[in-house]
């Protein structure tokens, strides 16, 4: 679908999905790395464990679908090249520091009127102006300060950072989106434009209603509470999460029109299993709101259902649940993840050849089902440089004596 | 500033719940013309969701309904088991370029609305679907939410201490993930149909885009067998690195020091205490190695300060830090402020409400719109009438004849 596009890619882990989505929808994204190799290279997991800056399967996940160059721009030789290839560029996507692509000539302004028709996408933390756009950032402060951590976490301890950490994501996802936008404007406008995405607003976002509801509603704060939730205007914390005989599976108690169903099948089916319901056969699904229910019911349901649960495997609960109409999932691990039969079914996972590995791997597959493309993975991460040639003497037309000097200057 | 980027694109939205209209806003903050269709005698699944403003239900007063919809869309009601109804539907579809669904598969196909239906209509209209499992396979029909995918997609699982069970993110947390796929191949592929003149249908399964925020995971378990475990706060390559607790109830602070240079800063903020010099803390190696220890020291210097004040000072030293902010927190935040991220909006059941917000990145040639809710039904004239041009005693008479529950 974007195959008519070119995008620079200049991100490191905090924007490099963004070049993914459009490559695996048919974008060229080059992804323009330091001599040497882009210092994201260094994030684990590694394949085989070898820490090694071709065997990063963190790289590997995000940036698969590219091209890679090496460049250095922060030379002068390496400016000049940048900006050639600013020309045939439709799209610029870059994460560092707010400020440091203008301190180095390469801000939107300069690369605008290199190009005008060039977009722009900076992915930050915070965004590029205001009170904490200089901030130092990690995965950790962006986690905390978007309000997500607080949220996280067992109540006696404190608040959690996921144990794989991915908040970036979020503000890369929102940095493509804000790409597309501006690349159908385009045509209307006539110029690119400059799209700065904050993954903290990314994030905030993400945060939900429950969090930004219960306060400006209630002026209730949503603390961690571990596997529970608090059903926000009532006080009653049920859980999401329940442990089963060989794991945990997803099930959360709704109420309303659209659960009278399922209510009612899940009791017949806890009854069937010669488990005494109690107050969930005495409870008029059709009717009962949380305004009717307590903590002390919301406590007796909650007994029923762990005894139910705790009887049965995921995958027990989860077809049964599935043959009655009743929204109950197994938490998967990786291992069960690619073995999972609708996955399968719908061949989903994508086999990326990787031949300096001698190896191919199992990757997600798309994350859209087109009539008009296969959204999807296209070939496997690049190495480092691995299209200097392709891109600098093919496309570009540098002559061997430019590229030799600029190889000979470290700056390819 | 110009013209909005959508103007003049048409969408028509049979989607309910979060992820079909989450996926479109990003049109409608952007100058298109968004229609919702709903039943009255089953409207949209978050109108009946709590919390309700003041505790009190009502299709109006749901905030799961107006936090998703707080964007400029007209709202009408359609009865879909009255022919006409389904007659007027199909009109509506020969106005739009974008037609959305977001029921389990089979619904729209059971009107005659699938995507081959609507083809026949317009032949280069765009039908964008979403549901848990995607169109085919075995789970299909099955429904499902974002409280239950988050689960099923490993969301659920990956967040913990090493000696207990994971703890579970914010609840639908996939219903936050999922819908930027979505938007992000609607925005392509209408700039696919302006280039080529060619539409299409789009697919998005919710669990299967899900699954594209967790490659790593994958990766490591296809190459090197190995499971995510949990590591609490820990990092391998910083220390101090965690939440500390802060003076004040429930306060913290996320502090990580991943350089010697952030550590030396880190140092001249909490005085130079003796024990910073300890050789159990002089290389990131051996912090990392003795954490447990390091953070009872960090902890016994924050408890002094307020979370502000903690991030105030380390950041002006150069170490990365910020307050874990909460619900109240994120309404006050001076960055968040800056770029006018909450917007307070007057609804007519629920009053005043700051929770309304844009989209994550702002773009230099357009401004984007956030508006109230719509209420049920609240534009059935003026889609009727005006956008299909029904004569006003007509319009009457199919009201009366229930077209319109």
């Amino acid at each position: 679908m974007l195959s008519c596009y070119r995008v620079l890619d200049l991100t490191d882990e905090k924007g490099f999905l963004c070049g993914k989505v459009l490559g695996d929808l048919g974008a060229d994204v080059i992804k323009v790395e330091k001599p040497g190799g882009d210092p994201s290279r260094s994030i684990g997991p590694f394949y085989h464990d070898i820490a090694d800056p071709e065997k990063s399967l963190y790289w590997f996940a995000f940036n698969a679908s590219k091209r890679s160059i090496t460049l250095d721009i922060q030379t002068d030789d390496g400016q000049e090249v940048f900006r050639k290839l600013v020309k045939t560029a439709d799209v610029v996507i870059e994460s560092a520091a707010p400020g440091y692509m203008d301190k180095l000539g390469l801000g939107y302004p300069a690369l605008s009127q290199v190009n005008p028709g060039v977009i722009m996408t900076s992915i930050s933390s915070f965004g590029q102006i205001g009170p904490y756009s200089r901030y130092k950032t990690s995965e950790i402060v962006l986690w905390a300060l978007s309000g997500m951590m607080y949220t996280v976490g067992d109540p006696d301890r404190p608040p959690l950072l996921p144990s794989y950490p991915h908040s970036y994501l979020f503000g890369a996802m929102q940095g493509a989106i804000g790409t597309m936008i501006a690349l159908y404007q385009r045509q209307a406008l006539g110029r690119g434009q400059h799209v700065d995405t904050s993954a903290q607003m990314s994030l905030v976002w993400a945060t939900g209603t429950e969090v930004h509801a219960t306060w400006e509603f209630f002026r209730q704060v949503i603390r961690r509470e571990g596997r529970m939730r608090l059903r926000t205007g009532t006080g009653i914390r049920t859980p999401i999460m329940w442990q089963c005989k060989d794991g945990d599976i997803g099930f959360f108690l709704l109420l309303g029109v659209n659960f009278v169903k399922p209510m009612s099948a899940l009791v017949e089916w806890i009854e069937s299993a010669g488990i005494d319901s109690g107050i969930m056969k005495r409870l008029d699904w059709n009717t009962v709101g949380w305004d009717e229910i307590t903590q002390d019911m919301a406590g007796e349901i909650d007994g029923v259902l762990a005894q139910f649960f705790s009887r049965h495997t995921k995958m027990e609960l989860f077809e049964g649940a599935a043959n009655r109409g009743i929204q109950i999932v197994p938490a998967l691990t990786a291992k069960e993840t690619l073995e999972f039969p609708q996955l399968g079914v719908r061949d989903y996972w994508v086999e990326v050849s990787h031949p300096e590995l001698g190896t191919t791997i199992t990757y997600p597959g798309g994350f859209i089902r087109s009539t008009e493309t296969a959204c999807r993975i296209r070939h496997r991460a690049p190495l480092i440089g691995e299209h200097n040639e392709e891109v600098y003497r093919n496309e570009l037309g540098l002559s061997t004596e430019e590229l030799m000097t600029l190889k000979q200057s470290k700056v390819i | 500033m110009q013209a909005k980027p959508f103007e003049g694109i048409k969408i028509l939205e049979f989607n309910w719940a979060g992820v079909g209209p989450f996926s479109l806003s990003y049109f409608a903050y952007y100058g298109a013309e968004v229609i919702k269709v709903e039943t009255s005698r089953r409207p949209d699944i978050t109108r009946t969701g709590s919390p309700f403003k003041d505790g009190i239900p009502g299709a109006e007063r749901s905030s799961y309904f107006s936090w998703t919809l707080g964007v400029k869309k007209y709202d009408v009601t359609l009865n879909f088991n009255h022919p006409k109804g389904l007659e007027l539907a199909k009109r509506l579809v020969a106005w739009a370029d974008i037609v959305g669904e977001s029921f389990t598969a089979g619904v729209m196909g059971k009107y005659g609305l699938a995507y081959e239906d609507l083809k026949k209509i317009k032949p280069n209209i765009i039908m964008f679907s979403t549901c848990g499992h995607g169109q085919t396979g075995p789970l299909a029909k099955h429904p499902s939410t974002g409280f239950t995918l988050t689960t099923l997609s490993g969301f659920n699982s990956m967040s913990g201490w090493p000696d207990r069970r994971s703890c579970t993110l914010s609840a639908p947390y996939t219903d936050f993930v999922s819908p930027l796929f979505g938007a992000l191949a609607l925005i392509a592929a209408l700039d696919y149909r302006r280039r080529t003149a060619k539409g299409q249908y789009i697919d998005l399964p919710q669990h299967e885009a899900a699954l594209n925020f967790v490659t790593p995971l994958m990766l490591n378990y296809a190459v090197n067998q190995r499971e995510l475990t949990l590591t609490g706060n820990r990092c391998a390559y910083a220390a101090p690195h965690g939440a500390y607790r802060c003076r004040g109830n429930d306060r913290w602070c996320a502090i990580s020091v991943f350089t010697d240079e952030e550590w030396d800063s880190f140092c001249k903020v909490v005085g130079n205490p003796p024990w910073t010099k300890d050789s159990k803390f002089t290389t990131l190696l051996s912090r990392v190695e003795n954490n447990e220890e390091l953070d009872c020291f960090v902890e016994e210097w924050t408890i002094h300060f307020t979370a502000e004040q903690v991030m105030a000072m380390m950041q002006a030293a150069g170490v990365p830090a910020g307050v874990a902010s909460n619900a109240e927190d994120l309404f006050q935040d001076p960055q968040l402020k800056h770029y006018h991220h909450f917007h307070d909006l007057d609804h007519p059941a629920i009053g005043k409400c700051a929770y309304y917000q844009g989209p994550g990145f702002r773009l230099s040639e357009a401004d984007y719109e956030v508006a109230r809710p719509p209420l049920l039904g609240e534009h059935n004239e003026y889609v009727y009438t005006k956008i299909l041009g029904i004569p006003d005693d007509e319009f009457v008479q199919l009201m009366e004849d229930g077209v319109f529950d």
